[in-house]
């Protein structure tokens, strides 16, 4: 029964389905299921599965986003659980992310940060239009390890580089690491402003995260 | 110097691509879409102009609702035909309904460097270099912005940037990179000196305003206030739209159609309330998200069917259009260049639209290319060629030489083809050599753009505008700069 249960949850991420996904989580919960037991045994490997089918051609990008979705509404519902229980899953890293100040432009932020809490970081996201100051104490409240900085602009880009300034200020630059993006975004732009790491799309990002995440790891 | 200019009119190919009834829905529900979910407007001074003229105004999330009756009465206000006017008047572009134009793309942030050809960041250098290039080749009708002018103070960029087109090139100025009500009034100030006077400018609008909607269903506040101070001063204002199926539209063309028509509309409206009878133009740019990467793709099907889908809707409003067309995602002036530019052209002209933008960037509007504009602009004269259609009357159909020529024979040396061979269009970098002077050179269409370029810079230095009006306008830029 319990079985399963965990094997009708991973297809219903594999079929990018949130409400099947948020259902079968309550049931399995309901059957005694350890919300551990749910995440490891099922929503992880449900996850991978659309992250294999991608990865090969199957599956195209909003397949993705679907079950992260799923994924995340799955987790919202577990999180309580795991807390009552004193238990808690392994986060990957802490990024805070938003669009720079003057800067409205909102979907490929928010598809990073998406993309980012599907791969397993705790994902704080500020939105756009952030001030500076947001930024900072946002990483000195949660003491976060990424930093993830969007601007659609070539004249709000220049906010990436007055946040870097700002966390040198602060003495928060060596706690964080730095990755920017956006349209008018380049490698060059990232490294003269002194960023540490830049990719033009959303799977770029959760590679360039896990790389900086693992840096810090190995420190 | 070159006094003309290559505009596409009385085509001889046209294109059914949405019928009567298909507008019509397109339509009706595109006025549900204002009526029901509104549009949103981050701008109090734009709210409280839609909120006095019948829109439901919700304050606290910014979002206008207007009923389909109110749209409909405020968009035939807009003139359906006026003249985008040039420096020089030989230069103006009449936007009658009977022309396409070809523009450059815009904004770039980087340029393939036409001595060494590597990336770099763009400067305002380059934006003054490809306006003269853009003043000498006919094909191109009027400028954009074609890259940001890194080196100048953002607050100041765009102000910089007109002043470089306008220190070298006497053709329309339309540009897409003014987003703050301050650099407007700044820009329009400028626009006044060039034309002589406020009245002067109003008449003839050497300077058009792009701006674009934030798909889905929204628009920028500060690109709102900059349009109302230049509908204010009668200078031709257009909203782009941009919406991208998957990501910021419909995954269904006709859906994403919708919610930019939806996000047009209610901005000309607006422009309608507030300046009523000030000239505006439609202006999209539709395309697809990359299914794997959710990026801008620039190119492919979907765009080209975009490309003459909206200035059937366009039409339809009596609104004039400039429509993204070119804008190839290519990396490189390649096959894919090749064929994104030219179908996308062929599509968007295929309906007439006014203005087609897009000459001279690569990836997806990102990078330009000197060599990629010297080949869309290869592309326009194909285009200009092909839809002057066959002429069918006696003189064409040509009896007589036929009977002189008789079975056999050639025409080479007939009177006829003298006369009419210089109608047929010639290639300048299209490669039809014979094989062994290919196989010698082993060089191309890329080469011999940048070496065309390369030349036209060199020599190519046309009479500027009166250069007091010039160090005026500079001036004005300073003392904005001084605050």
């Amino acid at each position: 029964m319990s079985k399963d249960l965990l094997t009708q949850l991973i297809i219903s991420l594999i079929d990018g389905d949130p409400d099947v996904t948020v259902a079968l989580t309550r049931q399995a919960l309901d059957a005694g299921i350890e919300p551990l037991v749910i995440i490891d045994q099922a929503l992880v490997p449900g996850m991978k599965t659309v992250g294999d089918k991608f990865s090969c051609g199957e599956y195209f990008l909003p397949n993705l986003i679907i079950s992260a979705n799923s994924m995340q509404e799955a987790m919202r519902i577990l999180e309580p659980e795991l807390h009552a229980r004193n238990q808690a899953v392994k986060v990957a890293g802490k990024v805070v992310i938003g669009t720079v100040s003057g800067d409205i432009h909102e979907i490929g932020k928010s598809l990073v940060a998406t993309m980012l809490s599907a791969n397993g970081f705790r994902v704080y996201d500020l939105g756009v239009d952030v001030p500076i100051e947001k930024f900072i104490t946002t990483i000195k409240e949660t003491g976060a390890n990424l930093l993830g900085l969007s601007a659609l602009l070539t004249t709000t880009m220049v906010g990436q580089r007055e946040v870097i300034e700002a966390l040198e200020k602060e003495g928060l630059r060596h706690q964080v690491k730095v990755l920017v993006g956006g349209a008018p975004v380049t490698r060059s732009w990232a490294e003269e402003i002194g960023a540490d790491g830049y990719a033009e799309d959303a799977i770029g990002a959760v590679q360039l995260a896990k790389q900086l995440a693992e840096s810090f790891a190995g420190n | 110097m070159t006094q003309t200019i290559k505009s596409i009119t009385n085509p001889k190919i046209s294109l059914n691509i949405l019928s009567e009834l298909d507008v019509k829905q397109i339509h009706t529900t595109t006025l549900d879409v204002i009526e029901s979910v509104g549009v949103k407007f981050p701008s109090h001074k734009a709210l409280d102009i839609l909120a006095a003229n019948g829109a439901k105004v919700d304050r606290e999330k910014m979002i206008a609702r207007l009923p389909g009756h109110i749209v409909e009465e405020y968009l035939a206000k807009a003139p359906p035909t006026y003249t985008l006017a040039a420096v020089d008047p030989l230069l103006d572009l009449p936007l009658d309904g009977n022309h396409s134009y070809l523009g450059t793309d815009g904004c770039g942030v980087e340029i393939l460097d036409l001595v060494t050809g590597e990336r770099r960041r763009s400067t305002k250098g380059d934006v003054r270099d490809i306006a003269r290039l853009c003043d000498y080749l006919e094909d191109i009708a009027f400028h954009w912005v074609p890259l940001s002018a890194q080196d100048c103070p953002p607050e100041s960029r765009a102000l910089h940037e007109l002043e470089a087109i306008w220190s070298v090139s006497k053709k329309h100025v339309q540009t897409e990179t003014i987003v703050t009500g301050k650099e407007m009034r700044v820009a329009v100030e400028m626009a006044v000196l060039l034309a002589g006077g406020w009245t002067e400018l109003r008449k003839r609008p050497l300077l058009s305003i792009m701006q674009c909607t934030t798909s889905p269903l929204g628009q920028d506040g500060g690109s709102l206030e900059a349009s109302l101070v230049a509908a204010e001063a009668g200078l031709p204002v257009g909203f782009m739209t941009m919406a991208s199926c998957v990501s910021t539209g419909p995954a269904t063309l006709a859906g994403t159609l919708v919610v930019g028509n939806a996000e047009v509309l209610s901005a000309l409206v607006l422009m309608q309330m507030a300046h009523p009878g000030c000239p505006v133009y439609y202006a999209a740019a539709q395309t697809v998200t990359d299914l794997r990467t959710g990026a801008y793709t620039g190119g492919g099907p979907a765009d080209f069917l975009f490309g003459a889908a909206t200035n059937v809707l366009a039409d339809f409003y009596h609104i004039p259009l400039s429509m993204g067309a070119f804008a190839t995602g290519a990396k490189e002036p390649d096959w894919q260049a090749g064929v994104d530019n030219s179908l996308s052209a062929f599509m968007a002209v295929s309906t007439l639209s006014d203005m087609l933008l897009g000459a001279g960037l690569l990836h997806g509007s990102r990078i330009f290319s000197y060599e990629q504009l010297l080949m869309d602009a290869e592309i326009w004269g194909i285009m200009h060629s092909m839809f002057q259609g066959i002429i069918v009357n006696e003189e064409s159909l040509a009896l007589n030489a036929i009977r002189q020529v008789g079975v056999g024979g050639n025409y080479f040396s007939h009177r006829h083809t003298l006369k009419h061979m210089r109608e047929l269009w010639q290639p300048i970098l299209m490669d039809r050599r014979p094989y062994s002077v290919w196989e010698k050179h082993r060089d191309g269409s890329r080469q011999w753009a940048r070496a065309k370029a390369q030349q036209i810079l060199k020599e190519y230095h046309p009479e500027t505008v009166d250069p007091k009006i010039l160090s005026e306008i500079k001036n004005i830029i300073a003392k904005f700069e001084a605050g």
